[in-house]
């Protein structure tokens, strides 16, 4: 065990490591595509432009894909941090826990029923479809017997999804053109949104990024039980309420801008409570930065791996997290 | 009067013991199921009123119907038929072996298996005989199955733990399977998309004829194998106690079960809840035996199948909804009562 200030600097020490890892690859997301650009190119871009297209390529599409890369990284980076610590749950994600599923079919049927199209007001159902799911998810999880457990949490999650999924891919059938407007949504992207988007719910996440750091110390005496919390003076009900929050401007923000993205944030908390130990402090910032590295790199292979075609950001990081949670779920219950 | 019926061979080692009730309950069932299969195929654009339907079957039907009929409805209500029963004996299967409520082969995966082979095959292969295609799926299904027997077998079967490794496995399956929709061209993307929800969809008679042998074949298996399955369902130490041959017996088992999924899927593709609620009625209606079971758990999935083929396209009518997405909206609030229901074991 290395003493406290050593400990303290090694910690900064890596924060300082992951956002020079972080700029790295956002200068890498810029360059890399399939349109072939050089570093010269970008700085051009922006001191001598002169209208070419690669030019245009790196200021309209290049820079806005990495820069909500990194947004929405962090944002589901760290909502997954919180969710794990907050459900005790090792395999707590917004995809298992069936939330995006819920936004999805919230922007859906929006779009079908009431004919929303614009991007603020995506946000809001975005933001009403992830608290819905949540709350109906939490209830269907706790009524019975043995109230809120991990695996019940967890398997009510997978449940909701499939259930919310299969609506939303029924009503696509039924409504062909939406279909073609939304599918690539759907599988979520960073590509091709306008940095309008990002800029819209930025205060959102912002919020959701500085609440959840806010909350590590409340949050991480919860962990310990409700009947200590309370004794020890906590407002319970007032910390579940405010991460409930925390967790819906995370995810509904990032949902809104991205489409449903999963498993960034079931990966990230692992690989942060490895490097930092168990203060959600630290858990939280690492995760957040994890979760921007993580993206970033996703998207590149996006571009990539099925070369010059461009996958779906959201298949990249479910190869990457899928068995990542079968190993975890394989793994976790030796112990029951 | 006897209370079982029994078929018994003497030379073979075959052995299928049936209740009076559950034997007539089968016959009821079934006969009910074939009089939605008659309605079915007189409902859609053109309505066929049930007479002229049957009229048509035995030949004497005006030739207009009889057109429609034998070359447009029959074949979907066939393909409906086999591959909801091939799906309701997967899922009888595969619960005697996990003695686990919550076991499907679409809850494990292993549906999504089959779906990512199946789509792989479509669009790498695109000049290859479709009669390779079962094949391909029970490949991506076997391969599921040994994951899970690699991740969770031996270890305890009956806990959750192994529908949590199902879960992601069918997260990565159902990514695999997007990748290969965007890599197809895109004349195939359509037919690509059916293994995402399960459709049955525009099928032919080829379909028929692709599904109908490994229906046949490996339900006839499954028979000669119910008696081990009965003693499966005891639990281990029991099976090996009365000398079952355990691993053999459970891996005849699986393969069975594979088999029949990746037939399901090659033809309907992942169509949901289908495999996981089938054999829940028929226990529900005939009790624990399994050779009970296994004819009513077919039927059940038969009759879902169809019933939910049938909504999927006259409630929507034009528009031709997957029949996957009824059958997972009656199926995950039914998945969700069982997670009610079974918590804390």
């Amino acid at each position: 065990m290395t003493s406290l200030p050593t400990n303290q600097l090694w910690k900064w020490f890596g924060l300082f490591a992951g956002i020079l890892a972080i700029l790295c690859l956002f200068l890498a997301s810029i360059v890399w595509g399939v349109m072939n650009t050089n570093w010269q190119t970008v700085m051009d871009a922006y001191l001598h432009f002169n209208g070419s297209n690669e030019q245009i390529v790196i200021k309209d599409v290049r820079l806005p894909r990495a820069l909500i890369a990194t947004a929405v990284g962090i944002s589901l980076g760290i909502c997954g941090a919180l969710l794990q610590a907050l459900s005790r749950n090792a395999l707590a994600d917004v995809e298992i826990l069936g939330l995006n599923s819920g936004a999805s079919l919230a922007v859906v049927v929006a779009m079908i029923f009431f004919g929303v199209s614009s991007l603020a007001q995506f946000t809001w159902i975005a933001f009403a479809g992830v608290a819905v799911t949540g709350v109906l998810i939490y209830v269907i999880a706790a009524s019975g017997r043995e109230g809120l457990t991990p695996l019940t949490l967890t398997l009510a999650g997978a449940a909701m999804a499939a259930l919310a999924s299969s609506i939303t891919y029924g009503l696509l059938t039924v409504n062909q053109q939406t279909l073609d407007e939304v599918l690539f949504w759907l599988t979520g992207s960073v590509s091709g949104r306008k940095l309008e988007y990002l800029q819209a719910v930025f205060p959102y996440m912002a919020s959701g990024w500085l609440l959840t750091l806010m909350l590590a110390k409340p949050v991480h005496t919860l962990m310990m039980g409700d009947e200590i919390a309370t004794s020890l003076g906590q407002n319970t009900r007032l910390v579940k309420i405010m991460s409930g929050l925390a967790i819906v401007l995370l995810t509904g923000s990032a949902v809104a801008v991205a489409g449903p993205i999963g498993f960034v944030g079931l990966v990230t908390p692992h690989l942060a409570r490895r490097l930092v130990g168990p203060g959600l402090f630290w858990q939280f910032l690492y995760s957040a930065m994890l979760g921007a590295i993580l993206l970033l790199t996703a998207d590149i292979g996006a571009r990539f791996l099925a070369y010059p075609t461009e996958l779906p950001i959201g298949v990249v990081t479910a190869l990457i997290g899928a068995p990542f949670f079968v190993i975890l779920a394989g793994k976790g219950s030796e112990k029951r | 009067m006897k209370a079982n019926y029994s078929v018994r061979s003497r030379k073979f080692a075959v052995s299928l013991l049936i209740s009076r009730r559950a034997f007539w309950t089968t016959v009821f069932f079934a006969l009910i199921t074939i009089a939605l299969a008659i309605v079915s195929t007189g409902m859609g654009e053109m309505k066929i009123s049930p007479a002229e339907v049957l009229k048509a079957l035995l030949g004497i039907g005006s030739p207009q119907s009889a057109l429609v009929i034998t070359t447009l409805r029959l074949p979907r209500i066939l393909v409906a038929l086999l591959v909801g029963g091939a799906f309701g004996a997967a899922g009888a299967i595969m619960q005697a072996i996990v003695r686990n409520p919550l076991a499907s082969p679409d809850i494990l995966g292993v549906t999504g298996g089959a779906s990512v082979t199946a789509v792989a095959f479509i669009t790498i292969f695109q000049s290859a005989s479709i009669f390779l295609l079962p094949f391909a799926a029970f490949a991506g299904a076997i391969l599921i199955a040994f994951v899970l027997y690699l991740f969770g077998w031996k270890r305890g079967l009956g806990s959750f733990r192994l529908v949590m490794i199902g879960i992601g496995l069918k997260a990565l399956t159902g990514a695999l399977v997007t990748i290969f929709i965007v890599l197809a061209p895109q004349i195939l993307t359509s037919k690509a998309m059916i293994w995402l929800t399960g459709s049955i969809y525009g099928t032919s008679w080829t379909d028929v004829s692709l599904i109908l042998p490994w229906f046949l074949i490996l339900l006839a298996l499954a028979s000669i194998c119910a008696r081990h399955a009965n003693i499966l369902q005891l639990g281990e130490e029991i099976a090996l106690g009365v000398g079952s041959r355990l691993s053999r017996n459970q891996l005849c088992l699986m393969l069975i079960c594979v088999g029949l999924t990746g037939a399901a899927v090659a033809i309907g593709g992942a169509i949901g809840f289908v495999a996981l609620l089938a054999p829940h009625i028929a226990r529900q209606l005939v009790g624990p035996s399994f050779g009970s079971i296994l004819p009513v758990s077919v039927i059940a999935g038969s009759f879902i199948v169809l019933g939910g083929d049938l909504i999927a396209r006259t409630a929507f009518a034009p528009l031709d909804v997957p029949v996957g997405a009824i059958t997972s909206a009656i199926g995950a609030p039914f998945f969700i009562y069982l997670l009610y229901k079974n918590r804390g074991r």
